[in-house]
């Protein structure tokens, strides 16, 4: 015992262990609730575990779950229109973040009460945001159909939840809505923190607004746009919130993503072996999603002469 | 044409700030109304009778449309929130500390390896934990959310502290410790009271992500043991009547501490996240 808490105590002191035991909480809080469940949910994906047959999870049954959901039309249905969903989102996002970050660093007064108020929906959660969008989007009751009714565009009421494509827009809304404000704050810190000097000169030097956007403010700011994807890519999977409020994944799968799919095979049906076969998929697209973002930022952070 | 495009860029900003509020701003109005104003058809579009009601109604008092126990889920929000935030501030400092000031082995794979710890969607991470804490009596118990949150909120604290932590002079400690402090006196009192505020705001981040959260919690807690607030929403939900005011009601209690603690980190929330990212 003795020589155990000695070895500690020196270790302690020396300063080369230090940093490890600094981090050694974190790691152990990670290991304990995310690596090892993460392990044997992987081991699970290789049986036929039911929840309702406790037996069936020392049952080996080899990649047969994953042979399963590849050849479920279902399941790449899901799976293409969740590659789409973030397709769609994350560019729109980008792209219209980038235009009120543009917008909002043009005018001279009020830009503090202007980005206050885009912080709005970063604080609503999204669980909040698909209720506030499935009242809106509601074909009865909905804001959006009572308006288009009141102005007579439409005496019919649109179910804008329950058609397939009308409910992908809806839901792409509703994300689009919560998540832009993160591209146009980042974007916004850019271009205030950007050096007035190469715009001027670029100007003397006769270069168009166009290509002073393109060749200088544009190179500039896309760090913070890394950074806003990096951040953003965290969260994808929120989307998860928002759809089983608004839709749950219905009509009849028309609106299911990768996630409630996960939720439905798993839960609902009590398929957990099936289920986390899927999860590792959706776990090896985050995971994919946010190593490029990283990559990304880093070598950003190196051109900007930090030290990484 | 100068004032012109000043002009058009005006109304364009006013209109992206229109969309911004008009959702939100409509969920509270509806919190007001009562059921048969919001269900009215043809609608009704300034409201006539305005009241507490909902709020009433929802904690208990009056006839609710549906009962839900909304007092008993927001103790349980507050607690495993707070809890969840106070744990991982300890753990995120001394990790963040680590990787502001330390050069060590591994640190750049130790770090990434935190971060994609993060990127795990938490309706992936909810089978196995829902496996695991079934088996070890935490399932449903506040305890098991705590747990899982400040595993939640560690990776994005240790980004945030590591930023802020960057942003003080190594100089500092250093001159402290020339005069005689040891490590750990120059850190309580020289690094931490500068770092301090940006410390408040991470913890203000990891309590706002716990209160958000709902994947998890959705799967792993199902009574008013352990059924947070963004669960507890749903219950509205699981009749085919949907009680339109009581859920906008519940909705503005979510989401009036989540306002007043954003407003009080909005300044450290820019800074934070782009000096921990870009500047290195």
């Amino acid at each position: 015992m003795t020589t155990i808490s000695l070895k500690f105590s020196s270790a302690i002191q020396s300063k080369k262990s230090m940093p490890y035991l600094l981090i050694l909480p974190a790691i152990i809080v990670i290991l304990g609730v995310v690596l090892v469940p993460l392990l044997f949910s992987f081991y699970t994906s290789f049986t036929p575990f039911k929840l309702t047959k406790p037996d069936s999870l020392f049952v080996f049954i080899g990649f047969k779950n994953y042979i399963r959901i590849f050849s479920d039309m279902a399941f790449w249905e899901a799976f293409g229109r969740t590659v789409l969903f973030l397709a769609v989102v994350i560019n729109l996002e980008f792209l219209l973040g980038l235009g009120i970050a543009l917008m909002i660093n043009k005018i001279t007064h009020g830009q503090r009460v202007l980005r206050t108020i885009m912080m709005f929906p970063m604080m609503f959660s999204p669980i909040l945001v698909g209720f506030q969008f499935k009242f809106i989007f509601n074909d009865n009751i909905g804001i959006l159909n009572n308006a288009l009714q009141s102005l007579g565009v439409t005496d019919q009421a649109i179910a804008w939840l329950v058609d397939r494509w009308l409910a992908f827009g809806a839901i792409s809304f509703a994300e689009i809505w919560m998540s832009t404000s993160i591209f146009a704050i980042l974007l916004l810190a850019g271009l205030f923190s950007m050096p007035q000097e190469p715009l001027e000169a670029a100007q003397v030097d006769g270069c168009n607004s166009w290509q002073i956007f393109k060749h200088i403010t544009l190179p500039f700011i896309m760090p913070f746009a890394f950074i806003a994807m990096t951040i953003r890519s965290l969260d994808v999977a929120r989307a998860y919130d928002i759809v089983d409020v608004m839709t749950g994944g219905g009509p009849a799968g028309r609106t299911e993503l990768l996630w409630t799919m996960i939720a439905r095979t798993g839960f609902d049906n009590a398929n957990m072996g099936r289920a986390n076969a899927m999860a590792y998929v959706s776990i090896i697209l985050s995971i994919l999603f946010t190593y490029y973002f990283f990559r990304k930022i880093i070598a950003a952070r190196k051109a900007m002469g930090g030290d990484a | 044409m100068k004032k012109f495009k000043k002009i058009a860029n005006w109304l364009a900003t006013f209109a992206v700030m229109l969309i911004i509020c008009i959702p939100g701003l409509w969920v509270v109005l509806s919190a007001f109304r009562p059921n048969r104003e919001i269900l009215a058809k043809p609608a009704v579009w300034i409201p006539e009778y305005l009241s507490f009601d909902n709020f009433y109604a929802i904690f208990g008092g009056g006839k609710a449309l549906i009962a839900i126990p909304v007092p008993a889920y927001f103790i349980n929000s507050i607690v495993i929130a707070s809890t969840s935030t106070f744990v991982a501030i300890v753990i995120g400092m001394s990790g963040g500390y680590a990787f502001a000031r330390f050069r060590f082995k591994f640190k750049n794979s130790i770090f990434l390896g935190l971060m994609l710890s993060r990127t795990v969607p938490g309706i992936a991470l909810s089978l196995p934990l829902f496996m695991i804490w079934g088996r070890i009596g935490l399932i449903d118990t506040k305890m098991g959310m705590i747990i899982v949150y400040t595993a939640l909120n560690i990776p994005f604290t240790i980004w945030l502290i590591d930023g802020f932590f960057r942003q003080i002079p190594k100089e500092l400690s250093e001159a402290g410790q020339v005069d005689g402090c040891t490590r750990w006196q120059a850190f309580w009192k020289i690094e931490f009271p500068l770092a301090k505020s940006g410390i408040a705001s991470a913890a203000i981040f990891a309590f706002l992500t716990s209160w958000n959260e709902y994947a998890l919690a959705s799967n792993l807690t199902r009574s008013t043991d352990s059924k947070t607030l963004p669960v507890g929403l749903m219950d509205f939900t699981a009749q085919f009547t949907i009680d339109w005011a009581g859920m906008s009601a519940m909705a503005v209690i979510i989401i009036v501490p989540a306002l007043i603690l954003t407003f009080i980190v909005q300044k450290h929330l820019i800074s934070g996240l782009t000096f921990g990212g870009v500047k290195g």
